[in-house]
């Protein structure tokens, strides 16, 4: 050894282990979410089966291959509701989907009922029809439910969730959601765990709502980079702190203002309080009461 | 001396109290038919007979200590226990007007109900998931017990993650912690087990170590509210060891038997209670700490 040598080898700890909190281990998020399937709908609510819209993508995949696990494929109900605008492949997705798990696949085409709609209620612009469409979907899924006496179950993930992307009492509305505290990238690393089709997992996110429409040209970031700003933010780190850490400024400010901007789609109604024994607000009782 | 106990990784039925003493009855015949002979202790989780969130219905599902031993006494004998034996469960109890989660250790059938403590919890988790101080009181002792096995303290979830509290509990004299918990189960990355559940291991493993203590701990499982109870009942030796553990969501009976003794060999070997209790008064009246002035004498 010379004397210039160092004599100590230094390792650095990182400050901040920025993918920490997306990681998940996929057999146990597995394990726990079939549970809390069998819990909520079996033993709490005594309903055996489900009903879920299967659009082609991957969540909805995601939660009908862990309905099938927790409750059996027979007792799963999938819907494919085409929009005469939206994509054959997401409904050959949904099929493929449909097909390899042997769960029950409809389809209820939606395209008379948006546009009898919409002629009534005159032009719309591109949003407009997207939110009918969604709430049109939202619709079918509760009466298919009461036809089945099957319980609708939610697909949201929770980046969308948490970056306001998507239509509020539309999506969000079923009553149990196995999926809505999993970034999107846990969503893929569960649905590859569980052997969704690589077709699915590996296409685009999106909502085809609109033709050649992502998630990610509509939100503006990947979900890869959202995920891992969002993870900071609820970690509590400001945006110097997040940008510190090797993020793009705009990208950081893009993300917070979705975040900040719909706070109130992850709300009931605001209600007017004006006794000491308002719902929720006095009067709490939780939901499984 | 040997003793034999059962901690029970209950699963109730919200809010439900009737039909979760079923449950319970089911769960004494159970204990009562054998082969083994029946626990002298049994040890029940936190607020096992209603489940935990209860939020504003808490005040519907209080009892007095003596309520509610008397309603455990009932579903033992109702299973057709005749013998006495000592239970450990979590409640919500109305003491008086003022609402506290607890826990009591009691002894029923033979010549019982009798009450024999009240744990009140003392760290109330407010924060997050939890709201508890929004409807509880907290309780204001820390107080050992003697039970047939040796003298015992109670520590109710939260107030176990606070190392002070086993370690005052061992300086009193606890040789046996047994802790009733309800912990909803969080934090997906660990391998093959929940984070919070690792979390708890490690507590528990290092509080029995350090003090040379038994620890009982009984974890609530079900799911409340999209909430996962995360079980994970365990028992540990007074060296640190976990002698065996049930999973998140088992609804299962963990049955052991243990030894006294071992917490005297385990003291023995790693005398740390007994250094702390010599050190203590150092640590203790060191000015520097933000601390009560003792008054004087």
């Amino acid at each position: 050894m010379t004397e210039t040598e160092a004599p100590y080898r230094v390792i650095e700890a990182p400050l901040n282990r920025i993918d920490a909190s997306l990681k998940i281990d996929a057999a146990l998020t597995e394990r726990w979410l079939t549970a809390f399937l069998r819990d909520e709908l079996i033993e709490r609510r005594r309903i055996t089966k489900a009903v879920l819209g299967l659009s082609g993508g991957i969540d909805s995949a995601l939660v009908a291959y862990l309905c099938a696990r927790a409750l059996g494929p027979e007792n799963v109900y999938a819907i494919r509701m085409p929009y005469r605008s939206s994509s054959a492949d997401s409904l050959a997705d949904a099929q493929r989907v449909g097909d390899a798990l042997g769960i029950h696949l409809d389809t209820i085409e939606i395209t008379d009922a948006v546009d009898g709609y919409l002629r009534a209620a005159g032009d719309a612009d591109p949003r407009r029809r997207g939110n009918v469409m969604a709430r049109m979907r939202m619709l079918v899924l509760f009466d298919q439910s009461a036809r089945l006496n099957a319980l609708p179950i939610g697909t949201g993930n929770k980046t969308e969730r948490l970056m306001g992307y998507f239509t509020w009492h539309a999506d969000d509305t079923p009553p149990v959601n196995p999926i809505g505290d999993l970034f999107k990238t846990q969503v893929w690393a569960l649905a590859r765990h569980m052997g969704v089709p690589v077709e699915v997992i590996d296409k685009p996110p999106s909502a085809d709502l609109e033709a050649n429409q992502t998630d990610e040209g509509d939100m503006g970031v990947t979900y890869l980079t959202a995920d891992r700003i969002l993870a900071q933010i609820l970690c509590g780190y400001n945006d110097a702190q997040i940008a510190a850490m090797g993020f793009d400024p705009r990208e950081i400010t893009l993300v917070r203002r979705r975040i900040e901007g719909t706070h109130w789609k992850r709300h009931l109604p605001t209600t007017a309080l004006v006794s000491g024994t308002a719902i929720n607000e006095f009067y709490l009782r939780p939901v499984d009461y | 001396m040997t003793f034999d106990v059962a901690i029970v990784q209950f699963k109730p039925r919200k809010g439900d109290v009737e039909a979760n003493l079923a449950t319970l009855r089911g769960v004494f015949a159970q204990l009562l038919a054998g082969p083994a002979p029946p626990p002298q202790l049994v040890v029940l989780p936190e607020a096992a007979m209603t489940g935990y969130f209860l939020e504003g219905a808490v005040y519907e599902l209080s009892f007095s200590a003596p309520e509610f031993a008397a309603k455990l006494d009932a579903t033992w004998r109702a299973a057709g226990g005749t013998a006495t034996i000592d239970i450990v469960c979590g409640f919500y109890e109305n003491h008086e007007g003022t609402y506290h989660n607890s826990a009591l250790y009691a002894t029923i059938g033979g010549g019982g109900p009798k009450v024999v403590h009240v744990h009140r919890k003392m760290f109330l988790p407010t924060y997050g998931v939890f709201d508890e101080e929004r409807f509880l009181s907290r309780g204001r002792h820390l107080d050992v017990f003697p039970t047939p096995f040796g003298i015992a303290a109670i520590l109710i979830c939260e107030d176990a993650w606070h190392s002070i509290m086993p370690t005052i509990a061992a300086l009193k004299g606890a040789r046996l912690i047994i802790i009733p918990s309800a912990s909803p189960g969080r934090g997906l990355a660990g391998k093959g087990m929940l984070e919070s559940v690792e979390r708890w291991r490690a507590t528990a493993t290092l509080m029995a170590s350090e003090h040379g203590v038994y620890v009982l701990y009984a974890g609530l499982t079900g799911f409340e509210g999209g909430k996962g109870m995360s079980g994970s009942s365990c028992i540990v030796s007074p060296r640190g060891e976990l002698l065996e553990a049930l999973d998140e969501l088992s609804v299962a009976i963990l049955r052991a038997r243990l030894d006294g003794a071992e917490v005297d060999l385990a003291r023995a070997t790693l005398p740390l209670l007994g250094d702390l209790a010599a050190v203590l008064p150092d640590l203790w009246y060191d000015a520097a700490l933000p601390l009560p002035k003792v008054p004087s004498r």
